[in-house]
This record gives C-alpha cells, structure tokens and sequence, in this order.
C-alpha cells in the first residue's frame, strides 16, 4: 500500500512535466527542429516558483484560488485513477463520477479566476473552454458506461483492471470505439490540437490559453505543473485500456506504465504535427460526433 | 471468417457516420467508394471462394469502387462548388437521426430471425443501417448530387442484404442487378449534369416549381 | 416465340439508334409495334402450354397483359409518327430509341417466371423511360425526370429487399430458387418474418412503379410533363407491368397461406390512393396532373378489386384492359390540346372544341369513360368490383368507394368541361397545330374498344380475363 503510494506520487509529480517535453520535442522533429529540451518544463517549473506576481487591481480571491485549485484536483483525482497496473491507491463505488466532476470543479475554477480579470479575452475563453468541456461529457460517460458494463465494476480501480483483458477479446470492436473516443476526450480536455493550439496567443485560436493570461509566477507554476498533471491523469485512462494487463513486478509495472504514457506523449504529438485546429463551427459537430460514435460503441456492446 | 465479414460490415456503419456528417462533396463521393469497395470482399470472407463469389466481388469492385466515382465526378466536373451547404436538418440532427436509425437496427434485427450458419452476423443491422443513411441522405440534402450519392448508399444497403445469399443468388440475376445500377448512376449523373447546366447550379431547391 | 418478343423491339431500338434520318427514325415505331402485336396475336391464338421452372414463359396474366400493352404501343405508335412529324426540328434519336427499348423491357416484365428477371426488367423500364420524360428539355421536365428517376430507383431498391427477402425465407433448403413454380410449391414451408418483411418491402417498391398514395408523388409531375404519347403509354403500359408484378407477389403470398395479411394490404392502400386522388382532383388546374391523379384513383381501385378477391379480381383484371385503353385515350387528346394552346392551365385553355372538335370530343368521351359512366367498359368492370365488395359483406368499403367516386367526378368533369367547352380562349390560336387522321385516328380507335368492352364482352376476352384472375384468386 505504501509502496503503491510511493510510486503513485513519483509518477505523478516526476513523470508529468516530461510529457509536456516529449510533445513538444515531436513536434520539432516534424517540424526539422531541435527544439526545446525535454527537461524544459522542469525548469520553467523552477524559474517560476522562484518570481513574485503581478496581480490585476480587479481581480478578488476567486483569481487566487483558480490557480490553486487546478493543482489540487489532479493531486486528488489521480488518488482514484489505476496507473496501469499499481492500482489506485484508493476507491469506492462510483468513484468514476466523483472523478470525472473533480475535473468540472477545477475547469469552473479556472473559468472564474478568467472572469474575475474583467477583461473581454478571458472571458470569451472561458465562454469557448465551458462549452466544448460540456459536449465532451457525453462521450466521456458513454465510454465509461461502456466498461462500466463490460467489467461489472462500478470503480475505476476495477474498471481499468485484469478484467479488461478479457473484455479486448469479447467486445473488440466496442473498445477499439472506445479508444478513439477516449483519446479525442484527452486531446479535448487538456486544450491540445484539433481544438486548442497550445502554443499561439492569437485571438482567433486561443482558448485555454487566454483563460491563463493574467497569471504570472508561481500562479501561473501552478497551472502548468497542474495542467501537465491532469494530461498525466486523463492519459492514464487510456493506457489503462490499452495495457490491461500486469507484470508481476512491481518495478516492471511502473516501467511500462511509464513507457505506455510516453508513446501516448508521442501520439499527441504526431496528431498536433499532421493536423491544423479545426475551424470553430466543426469543433461542436466534432464532438457530438463522437458522442454519438461512443454511443454506438455502447449499442455494439449491448447487443 | 465471420468475424472479419463483421468487422468489415462495423467499418461500412462507421463510414455511413462519416458520410453523413460530411460537407465536401469530394470526399463524400470517395467514401461511398470506399464504402462499396469494402462490401465487395464481403461475399469472399462470408461464402467458400468460387468462381461465384470471385466473378460477384470482382465485378462489384470495379462498379462500385471504380466505375461510379468516375462517373459522378464527371458528372460535376463543371461545378465550380464543391461543398455542400447546410441540409435542411443540419448536420448534427441528420448525425443523431443516423445514430437512432442505427440504435433501431440492432433493435429490429431481433425479429429476423437468421438460419444457424449466420448467427451473430452483423449484415441484418449493417443492411438497415445503411439503408436509413442512404435514405436520410436522400431526403434531407440540398445538392442533386448528394442525393444521387443517397441513392447509392441506399443499393450498397440492399447489397449488404444480398450477401446473405450469394449461393442461392444465380449469376445472371447478379450480373444484371449490377448492370442496372450502373446505368442507373449513369443516367443519374447525366441527369445531374442536366440539372447543372439549366440552373447553373445543383440546388435542388430550384426544383421545386411543380406542385400540388 | 418468347425470345423474339423482346428481340424485335431491341433489334428495332439498335436500327432506329444508328439511323441518321430523323424523317424515317419515326416510322420504326409502328412497325416494330405492328410487328409486336402480330406475335402476341400469335401467342394467344396458339395457346402453348406453360413450361414449368423455365426462367420465362407467358401464362394467362400475362398473355393479358401482353396483348394491352401491344395495343397501347401500336396506337401510341400511330400518334406518333404525326407527333414527331410536328416536332421534326427537335430531333428523336434517344426518343424513338428508348420507346422501343421501353417497349422490349415491358415484353420481358410480362413474360418473366423469375423474380430476379421481373426485376431486372421493371428496373430497365424506369430507366428506359426516363429520357422520355425530358424530351421537353425545360426546366420543369427536368424537374419531373428527377423525381421519377429518384423515387422509382429508391422503391425499385426496395423491391430487391423484398425480393432478397423472400429468397431468405425460403432457406434452411439447399437450394434458393427464385423462379415462380419453385416458389408456388414450396411456400407453405417459408420462414414467416421474413416473408412478411418482403411482401412489405414488395409492395412499396412495385407500389412505388405503380403509383399507389403515399408513394404516387411522382407521377403528377412525370405525367404532367412527358409528351401525351409517353403519359399514355406510362399511364397505361407501365402501371399494367407494375400491376403484373404485384399479382406475382400476391400469387406466392396465397401460396404460402398469408392471403390474408396481403388482401387487407392491398385494400388499405387501395383506399388511400382513392382518398389522395380525389383530394387533389378538386379544383385541379392542370389537366394532365389531373389525369395522374386519376391514374392514381384507378391503381386504387385496382388494388381493392385483388385485395376483396372472388368476383372483384376478374373485375380488377377486367379494369386493367379498361384503363389502359382509356389512359390512352385521354392523354392522347390531352397531348393535342397542349399543343394547340400551348399550355395545359385551365384559365388559358377553353372552348377547345371549336379549335380542335374531334381532340375535344374524344377528351370529353374519355373522361365520361375514366371515371365509369355507361356504357364504357370502365362501368363494367367498377361495378363488378363493386358487386364482390358488397357479395363480401364490406358496406362501409362500399360506399367509402361510390363516395370517392363520385367526389372524382366532380372534380374531373369540372376541370374537362372548362378546357373543352366554352368560347375559345385567346391562346386558341397561339401554335398552328391541326388535328389530323395519325393524332385522331389511334385515340378514336381506342375509345371504340372500350366502348365495345363495355357493350359486350367477347367470349375469347371473357375466358382470358376468367383465367388470369383464377391465377391470382385463391379458393376461399
């Protein structure tokens, strides 16, 4: 138990930052590039823990909180979500919903803290980022309605377990469905291509990233460092799928786990290399399309 | 074998998914190619390979993968537009109007019953789910060529039927339900055509002066 | 002799292709169409017995439906060398060619034992019938090929279903065969859903081709648009194939013991056509989208005479011979007065009867007859139909039916009169057309068939008609 902790922080806080730094090093190499180093976030994690802060006139504590909270939910949620083959540190029935709601928590807290600035930008972001996190729960609950019914387990513990190896073989077709519409979850959730471009501050793009503007210094640490936590977080459930299977070994267990979310890192980044954001009238017909799609995966199951 | 006839018939739903959520007239026309192409290797995992099924796949790949895309884009070779304006439903009601009538076609396929040999296929729900596609295009798109496009979808419906029967089915009857549709999207895009050049356009809203 | 029925006319359709003349193109119809009834005549007067699992072959049903639809196409034919003569600038190449493939098509339908051919050959003849719905080529031509491209293609998919269906039921056999005989023996043992399902899909698809409501919508627009030459021989040579190859369904249906459920179909669809024609026929000012719906009202009352059986099916087959002859008749007429005004709306055409008296007259004739007046034959074969409606118990279907009736007549004859009679209006003289013996002649001829039909029936006739409703009616 404690050494299931143990590896479960290690991850979590050790291994998030390198995502950030695998992307965008896939993304150079598309590009031709060398690009920035893999340990870039680290440092940028660094430097701006050291800064003071800027802080708007018009903002109250909501714009305090933001920040704060969108460090503390991915800590919290990653408590429930298996990874890979540790397991969860902890879990109860239904912990799938009190999860999922968690990470409604901490965008309502962002989108506040991008309201409280009182500028026109923020809050056109917050109006994008709301709408299109709201189109995506669909997809996100039939996907776990779906394994929901295949394993019998209520948690996320079992969801992502043993169980789901068996699953692969029975309901193939179904979790490959299921896959794709979990990988379009992460891609949505965490702001990157098809819907988001992480990295330009141009109006007509932004939508994550104007909610971010205001802050500065550790603030804005918090919400990287978060950030990066909640790709390593929304990412696991997908390894999960993909990798249902365990080792034996504790180490050996924490290895693949950690390859699996790197070639993941990988995959996110080739899918930001080969495609351009998709214009904003598609981006609501992409993801009803793929609630619907998750939809069906669910129907194929039940049938 | 049966599986893999299943999850090619699994691609064919997706592809309907995919069709009727598109706007570009290109790559809609492409999928229903794609889409017949697949179908055609299905008689060849479904039934024993004979000269049959060989001559039915063959012949059904060069229609439908082949023959009927050349054919509608010469069709619109003088349009200028390639894209399809917003159906009279939109795309998003057509998408969930779609995922409904492929619900209701697993529902119903409950009540056909299928012989022993091919239990646990999915041709009963695949047939009716592209049949719904292909008639919701037909109904709710604007563009005289999408509509032709339906049409196609709704006989690649009908032919995921037929695969149930390829021994029973002799090869004349075969040859010359292929042959019918090919003339038929032949004369459909010179219809097509037709249409283009009289009201420079393919709005089929143009066509709708006769009434009552 | 089979063979040869539907070589001749493709024969003919190849020469009239490759003929550079567009003076002489017009002469291969009457021939090939003089040519085709002499080989029917051949057939009935021969009598030949019936190959039993030959893939085709021509049964009582369908020397019937044979020797109308060679009639129709002769005195279409006729029409036509007249028409086509006042319309030499636009041309007839594709015209004459797909008249005579449409022709060849309708010969295979009629003689088709298969129900693979059968489909193949109701397929050919959309197709080979829909250029001849644009030979207008305006903009609502266009229109009205597109629809009935479209809406007969879809409900011909349908009948393929249908009949993928039927086969379906017919397994765990060994073998499927989808030739008539094979199924009539076998039917009692096929898989009931399935054969259900296909009856549905059947029944919508060749519903479809014969223009029962809710699925006619095409044919207004087809009929109103086509050449009067080609709305007689739609009106009266394609619903009589339509027509054929639900009688082959509804044959294996009583095979197979589901007589009922395919009777209260076609009773129920029967009404409604009844219902939609006599709504759009009031107050309807294009006369030749009036004569569709009258089709319309005629498929209906078809559809009722099978689905009440007994003496209403001889009646029912009675009626086909009765409605194509007048269908001819009428859109023949019609075709002469459109030209003349150059225009088929009631406020533009009137007092059409001094401009072209013998048109008018015979537009005003076959009205009289399309909706049952005596002595017409068409008031024959109603009230036959109406005799086995009452003889079954069914009062309220009964008067529903007179009801209709009499609503269409109505509503006709107001439309009729207001074209035919009446001072000439001022479109009279727009297009200089006159009526001669080839535009008169073959309507003239038609109209004293029906009106021989309905004076005294022939025993030969007579004993025709017995034989191919005893194929269709099923013992009670």
């Amino acid at each position: 138990m404690i050494a299931q902790i143990f590896w479960h922080f290690l991850l979590l806080f050790g291994l998030s930052p390198l995502l950030l730094g695998v992307i965008g090093k896939t993304k150079a190499l598309f590009g031709g590039r060398l690009g920035p180093p893999f340990l870039q976030l680290y440092y940028d994690l660094w430097k701006l823990f050291q800064k003071g802060m800027v802080i708007s006139r018009t903002t109250t504590w909501l714009f305090r909180a933001g920040p704060v909270v969108g460090l503390a939910v991915p800590v919290l949620a990653s408590l429930f979500v298996p990874f890979g083959a540790i397991g969860a540190p902890l879990g109860f029935d239904g912990d799938l919903i009190f999860v999922i709601y968690l990470f409604a928590l901490s965008r309502f807290c962002t989108a506040t803290a991008a309201l409280d600035t009182g500028s026109a930008f923020e809050g056109m972001g917050a109006a994008r980022e709301v709408t299109f996190a709201c189109l995506a729960e669909p997809t996100l609950f039939f996907v776990l309605i779906v394994l929901v019914r295949l394993t019998g387990s209520f948690s996320l513990g079992g969801l992502f377990g043993p169980a789901l190896l068996s699953g692969w073989h029975t309901a193939g077709p179904s979790l490959v469905l299921v896959l794709f519409c979990m990988f379009i979850v992460v891609l949505v959730e965490n702001c990157r291509i098809p819907f988001d471009d992480p990295t330009t501050h141009l109006e007509l793009t932004m939508i994550h990233e104007v909610m971010v503007l205001d802050h500065s210094g550790p603030d804005l640490g918090m919400i990287l460092y978060g950030a990066s936590m909640k790709l390593l977080v929304l990412g696991a459930m997908v390894v999960g799928l993909v990798l249902p299977f365990t080792l034996g070994n504790q180490l050996l267990d924490v290895l693949v786990f950690a390859l699996g979310m790197l070639a993941l890192a990988v995959l996110i980044g080739v899918v930001e290399s080969i495609m351009a954001r998709l214009q904003l009238l598609r981006i609501p017909q992409l993801l009803i399309g793929t609630s619907l799609l998750s939809f069906f995966s669910l129907i194929l199951l039940l049938r | 074998m049966e599986s893999s006839a299943n999850l090619l018939l699994l691609l064919v739903i997706l592809l309907n998914f995919f069709i009727m959520g598109s706007s570009r007239l290109g790559a809609c026309i492409r999928t229903a190619a794609l889409q017949g192409s697949m179908l055609a290797f299905v008689p060849l995992l479904m039934h024993p390979i004979s000269g049959h099924t060989l001559f039915l796949a063959g012949s059904a790949l060069a229609l439908k993968g082949f023959f009927m895309p050349w054919l509608l884009f010469r069709a619109i070779r003088q349009v200028q537009i390639r894209r399809e304006i917003e159906p009279m439903i939109g795309y998003v009601p057509t998408l969930i109007l779609g995922t409904m009538a492929t619900a209701g076609a697993f529902i119903f396929s409950d009540h056909l019953p299928l012989i022993e040999a091919h239990r646990g296929s999915l041709v009963i729900p695949g047939g009716l789910a592209t049949l719904a596609t292909g008639f919701l295009m037909l109904i709710t798109r604007r563009k005289a060529l999408t509509q032709a496009l339906g049409y196609l979808i709704f006989e690649n419906g009908v032919f995921i039927f037929g695969m149930l029967l390829t021994e029973a089915m002799p090869l004349m009857v075969e040859a010359g339900i292929l042959l019918d549709l090919l003339v038929a999207i032949f004369v459909l895009g010179i219809v097509v055509n037709q249409i283009n050049r009289e009201f420079s356009s393919m709005n089929v809203e143009n066509l709708s002066s006769l009434r009552e | 002799m089979t063979t040869l029925l539907v070589l001749v006319p493709l024969l003919f359709a190849v020469g009239a292709y490759f003929l550079p003349s567009d003076r002489l193109r017009p002469w291969f119809l009457p021939v090939a169409g003089f040519v085709h009834l002499g080989l029917v005549l051949k057939v009935l007067v021969d009598d030949a017995p019936l190959a039993v699992g030959a893939w085709v072959g021509i049964d009582a049903l369908g020397r019937l439906i044979l020797i109308v639809v060679s009639l129709l196409y002769c005195c279409c034919a006729v029409y036509g060398l007249g028409y086509l003569r006042f319309r030499l600038k636009w041309g007839n190449r594709i015209f004459v060619t797909c008249l005579l493939l449409f022709l060849s098509a309708m010969s295979l339908a009629a003689e088709a034992r298969h129900l693979g051919l059968l489909w193949v050959a109701v397929e050919a003849t959309t197709l080979a019938s829909a250029p001849l719905i644009y030979y207008n080529r305006n903009r609502l031509s266009i229109e009205a090929t597109w629809k009935y491209l479209l809406l007969c293609s879809v409900g011909i998919a349908l009948a393929m279903l249908g009949i993928l269906f039927v086969a379906y039921s017919v397994l765990p056999k060994e073998v499927i065969s989808l030739q008539l005989d094979d199924l009539l023996v076998g039917a009692a043992q096929f898989s009931r859903p399935w054969l259900r399902a296909g009856f549905v899909f059947l029944l919508v698809g060749f519903g479809t081709k014969a223009g029962f409501a809710p699925l006619h919508t095409w044919k207004p627009d087809a009929y109103g648009e086509a050449p009067g030459m080609v709305g007689a021989l739609l009106a009266g040579g394609l619903t009589s194939i339509a027509f054929l190859a639900l009688m082959r369904v509804m044959q294996i249906m009583s095979a197979a013991g589901e007589a009922e459920v395919a009777r209260q179909a076609f009773v129920a669809m029967g009404g409604l056509s009844l219902f939609f024609a006599a709504v759009f026929v009031i107050k309807q000012p294009d006369f030749k989208r009036l004569l569709a719906y009258s089709s319309v009202e005629h498929m209906g009352i078809l559809a009722i005479g099978v689905g009440i059986g007994g003496i209403a099916t001889f009646g029912a087959m009675l009626h086909m011979v009765n409605n194509a002859l007048t269908k001819g008749v009428l859109f023949l007429a019609a075709g002469n007065i459109h030209r003349r005004f150059d225009s088929k709306r009631r406020g533009e055409v009137a007092g059409a009867i001094a401009v072209l008296p013998v048109s008018a007259s015979l537009f005003i004739a076959g009205f009289l007859a399309v909706t049952g007046s005596p002595p017409f034959g068409v008031f024959i074969s109603e009230f036959t139909i109406l005799r086995g409606v009452f003889a079954a118990g069914n009062y309220t279907l009964g008067g529903y039916f007179l009801l209709m009736l009499s609503v269409i007549f109505i509503g006709m004859g107001s439309t009729v009169l207001a074209v035919t009679l009446g001072p000439p209006s001022s479109r009279a003289n727009k297009v200089d057309y006159q009526e001669t013996l080839l535009t008169t002649g073959p309507p003239l001829v038609m109209l004293v068939l029906v009106l021989v039909l309905g004076l005294y029936l022939p025993t030969p006739v007579k004993d025709l008609v017995t034989k191919a409703a005893g194929l269709v009616e099923v013992v009670r």
